[in-house]
């Protein structure tokens, strides 16, 4: 434990992290370390195929951080500026790689009709009443609430989102795991605020789909 | 058939089908507000749809209730590495004739 701050200072506000930074506070920059290098990471992971090139990405970051913070103009926040050089990095490690690894862009991922719920749950135009459903959702109001909240169901959500194709899993992460605004996502992520919320959506309606397929399996 | 045109006529015939796409949109506030009413116009007819939107927002807070910690924290060397860079940026504009 080498590094004991010396007053509880609140690193959480950039008025007191960006000076003390700027001071070469190591308290303060050991806290942004034990902070962000595992949320920074996972998101660089979605970028590059393997993990030893996600840890290269965080690494170049943190030394861009230690180089740039002189310079940063706190136009927006310490943590989307991080995000942002991380992405920069990590993007083009993985375009570097794509010559030859699969990579998911994030064309591929918003492109195609991808639908939030199976169409077949929904009545087909022959019918009177055509796009209404068919087998409609059962309220989860049913469910215990410890069931609801339970270990078993949490893990549901982790597996689900684990399983998101790479761009849905960065912004379902950013969004609803880690509560940032979709401004802060969009900027961090340098895209549109209109891709951010179909990707968002997708995302979403993924998780919902494999807690609705986890309630009903438990009510049999 | 008249309970049909009545249905129509009251959900202004917004498909089921159509609000599940339209549900973040939606919660995040960017829907025109025209749009918004005919959705809003639906969902006060269509227990389902309001079932739905229930289990959307209660997978919203659920996503909230886990958190990223099950990734492993950077390895002792690399952050003892960093530690000493941060220093060392310190040392060097320190001896910088500019500085």
């Amino acid at each position: 434990m080498p590094f004991v701050p010396a007053a509880s200072a609140d690193f959480t506000d950039d008025g007191v992290l960006v000076p003390a930074l700027r001071r070469r506070d190591q308290a303060a920059f050991g806290w942004l370390l034990d902070q962000y290098s595992a949320p920074l990471r996972r998101l660089a992971r979605s970028y590059v195929s393997n993990d030893a090139a996600a840890a290269e990405a965080v690494q170049e970051t943190w030394l861009a951080v230690i180089t740039g913070i002189d310079r940063f103009e706190q136009r927006s926040s310490l943590k989307t500026w991080m995000y942002r050089i991380l992405v920069n990095v990590a993007r083009s490690k993985g375009v570097k790689e794509h010559r030859t690894v699969p990579f998911a862009s994030l064309g591929e991922e918003l492109d195609g009709e991808e639908r939030a719920v199976d169409p077949q749950r929904f009545r087909d135009h022959r019918d009177h009443w055509p796009g209404h459903w068919a087998a409609p959702p059962v309220a989860w109001d049913e469910e215990p609430e410890d069931h609801l909240l339970g270990r078993e169901t949490l893990s549901i959500v982790a597996a689900a989102i684990a399983a998101l194709p790479p761009n849905q899993r960065s912004v379902i992460t950013l969004r609803d795991v880690q509560g940032w605004d979709s401004v802060e996502v969009c900027n961090a992520l340098d895209i549109s605020e209109t891709n951010q919320r179909v990707l968002l959506h997708r995302a979403r309606s993924k998780v919902r789909s494999a807690l609705e397929t986890h309630f009903e399996e438990d009510a049999q | 058939m008249m309970f049909r045109n009545l249905y129509l006529r009251l959900t202004g015939d917004y498909p089921c089908a159509q609000l599940v796409e339209a549900v973040t949109e939606y919660l995040e506030g960017a829907m025109s507000p025209r749009e918004q009413t005919r959705l809003e116009r639906h969902l006060s007819i269509c227990p389902s749809c309001e079932d739905y939107l229930v289990q959307f927002r209660r997978t919203i807070d659920l996503c909230g209730r886990i958190t990223i910690d099950d990734v492993e924290a950077l390895p002792d060397p690399a952050r003892k590495e960093l530690l000493r860079a941060f220093r060392d940026v310190l040392a060097d504009e320190s001896s910088d004739p500019r500085a």
